[in-house]
């Protein structure tokens, strides 16, 4: 069983990298260095700030539209293009093939943010010449991302087994969207009434919290991250991720291939 | 042990916008496969062959009706391990080569790792594909596509093998060698069900055949058994430009053209007209059979439907 999902994994992961997806890194890598080069003659103040805040917010652009781009894929291109077909006459069950896919891809986010990470702290380096202790809380800041990502890929999932492509790619970036906003969306139903109160409550605890997996700007002003916060989100994005997942699972144990 | 047993499987599509109007594919099938025999599903395209076969695989859920493989409950995944399925125009991941594809298609099924090398060549082999070692598959033609099909489909050794259209896509050359390939599975003790719209390949092959049309069972049975009571035609051409009474005498449409008459009859008086025209010393060019018995018995089948819903309409 296990092992299944393990195969199905790797080769979604070959998939991505067949596919060229890590060649964003490439964008990614010019990006970052010509930022850097750049603050680096302006400013000696800020430029840490900029590699840091800039970096970051990179990372979780480039991920983010690299999971939904994939994700949406995942399940509808092959019923679509009917590779399925002799995927599921053998003894693989469809919830292994979701959770594989699953895996695939949040497996090809982590080894792209790995290496957009060592390109973040290296344009560091280069602008502040040594790294100080509160630069470890970078690292927190890139989990924080990764978890984001895990939300996203099983949201792109569950929108992949039961919609178009195209749909799906809406559906996931309204949400990436609204769930950036998100704490701005309970401050507005706290202070709201009646229909609209339930309404915006309801929006506001569906859509995924993005808002509190963003740490990018008081980590690059060095301002402590509590533990508190660090558990909350990691039991939020596990909770979300299971939820969703077992959202795809259902929906695509009943569905008619194509 | 029956390997397959169909029990009243049937399906309905929906189709339209919204899902609205019901299609029905599938009308309640029930029909029992052996195990060891070489079972041909015939009918033309649209009659429910690739659905049943998609239902069988679960692929697609019936509308009602059960099944069982190999004596068990036909979903359970259990028994997938002992059954491969080459789908119609099937199409893999175009971004691997195909030792990658069917290492992996082995992974999934089971196959042990040190099996699995091995046998992906012996199945590559007895495909016919060489020389495609580091070929991506979106550089397969069609026909080859078909051969790593049909490789996938026998590569953990199953003991049932479902094929949809397995000729399709391919070369005379290659119908032949998949004819044969079909032949060897009987032999290896193992279960051949297959689909086809081309009734010579499942003429040559098959211990029995149903026939299908409209999503209806219209037959089933050995060969011999259900053309016993009909007859095919075969021409007959010979040197000449007048007609003997002896072979109008036997029913023949004759035609003269040029030097040749050519003479279509019943297949049953091959015989009979061979004998008269030994006796009326002419030279005889060819015989060729114009439609086997088969075929006319699916003629029949089929214009025998229509002619009924003519009635009714
Ligand atoms: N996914 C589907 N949705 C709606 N109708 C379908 C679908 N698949 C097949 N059909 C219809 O069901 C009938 C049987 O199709 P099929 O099983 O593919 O026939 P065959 O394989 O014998 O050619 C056809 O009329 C076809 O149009
Ligand atoms: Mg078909």
């Amino acid at each position: 069983m296990t092992s299944r999902i393990a195969y199905i994994a790797s080769n979604t992961f070959r998939e991505a990298v067949r596919d060229r997806v890590l060649y964003n890194l490439i964008a990614f890598a010019l990006l970052l260095s010509g930022a850097a080069i750049f603050v680096g003659q302006i400013s000696i103040d800020i430029e840490r700030l900029v590699v840091v805040n800039l970096g970051l917010a990179a990372v979780s652009l480039f991920g983010t539209v690299i999971a939904i781009f994939i994700g949406i894929g995942l399940v509808s291109k092959e019923i679509e293009k009917r590779t399925l077909y002799t995927v599921l006459s053998r003894p693989v069950r469809r919830w292994e093939f979701i959770i594989g896919k699953f895996f695939g891809l949040a497996g090809t986010l982590v080894v792209n943010t790995f290496f957009m990470a060592i390109g973040v702290f290296a344009a560091l380096l280069y602008v502040a010449h040594k790294f100080s202790r509160p630069d470890a809380l970078i690292l927190i800041a890139l989990y924080f991302i990764i978890l984001e990502f895990l939300m996203i890929c099983a949201l792109a999932l569950l929108f992949s087994s039961f919609s178009t492509p195209l749909l799906s790619a809406v559906f996931a970036f309204s949400l990436f969207v609204i769930g950036s906003f998100a704490d701005d969306l309970r401050a507005f139903a706290e202070l709201s009434h009646g229909f609209t109160h339930w309404v915006a409550a309801a929006a506001a605890y569906l859509v995924p919290n993005f808002s509190a997996l963003n740490v990018i700007s008081a980590v690059a002003h060095q301002q402590p991250v509590g533990a508190q916060l660090v558990l909350s989100n990691t039991l939020y994005a596990l909770l979300y991720t299971t939820v969703a997942l077992s959202g795809a699972v259902l929906i695509f144990e009943r569905r008619n291939l194509k | 042990m029956a390997a397959i047993e169909i029990l009243d499987l049937e399906k309905t599509y929906l189709v339209g916008f919204w899902c609205k109007r019901p299609k029905r594919a599938l009308q309640p099938l029930r029909l029992t496969i052996e195990e060891g025999e070489i079972f041909g599903f015939l009918g033309p395209n649209g009659a429910g062959k690739t659905t049943t076969l998609k239902i069988l695989m679960g692929l697609v859920f019936p509308t009602a009706g059960t099944a069982r493989i190999l004596g068990r409950e036909w979903t359970d995944p259990e028994v997938k391990a002992q059954i491969g399925f080459l789908p119609e125009q099937p199409y893999f991941y175009d971004y691997l080569t195909a030792h990658e594809l069917l290492d992996y298609f082995g992974q999934l099924s089971g196959v042990p790792a040190r099996e699995r090398k091995r046998r992906v060549e012996e199945v590559l082999s007895l495909v016919g594909l060489t020389d495609i070692k580091g070929l991506q598959l979106r550089r397969f033609s069609k026909g080859m596509l078909q051969r790593i099909g049909i490789a996938q489909a026998i590569l953990h050794n199953p003991r049932l093998v479902f094929l949809d259209e397995p000729m399709s896509g391919l070369d005379p050359l290659g119908r032949r060698e998949v004819r044969d390939l079909i032949a060897q599975l009987k032999q290896d003790g193992k279960t051949v069900f297959f689909s086809t719209h081309i009734l010579s390949d499942a003429e040559a092959l098959c211990d029995r055949v149903a026939i299908i049309h409209k999503g209806e069972l219209r037959g089933v049975g050995a060969v011999d058994d259900l053309t016993s009571s009909v007859v095919g035609k075969i021409e007959v051409i010979w040197q000449g430009t007048q007609i003997p009474a002896s072979i109008k005498a036997l029913g023949a449409e004759c035609h003269v053209s040029g030097d040749n008459v050519r003479a279509v009859i019943s297949d049953n008086q091959q015989d009979a007209i061979i004998d008269a025209l030994r006796r009326e010393r002419v030279r005889l060019i060819s015989i060729t059979p114009l439609r086997t018995s088969l075929e006319t018995y699916f003629v029949e089948k089929l214009q025998h439907s229509q002619t009924t819903a003519g009635k009714r309409a």
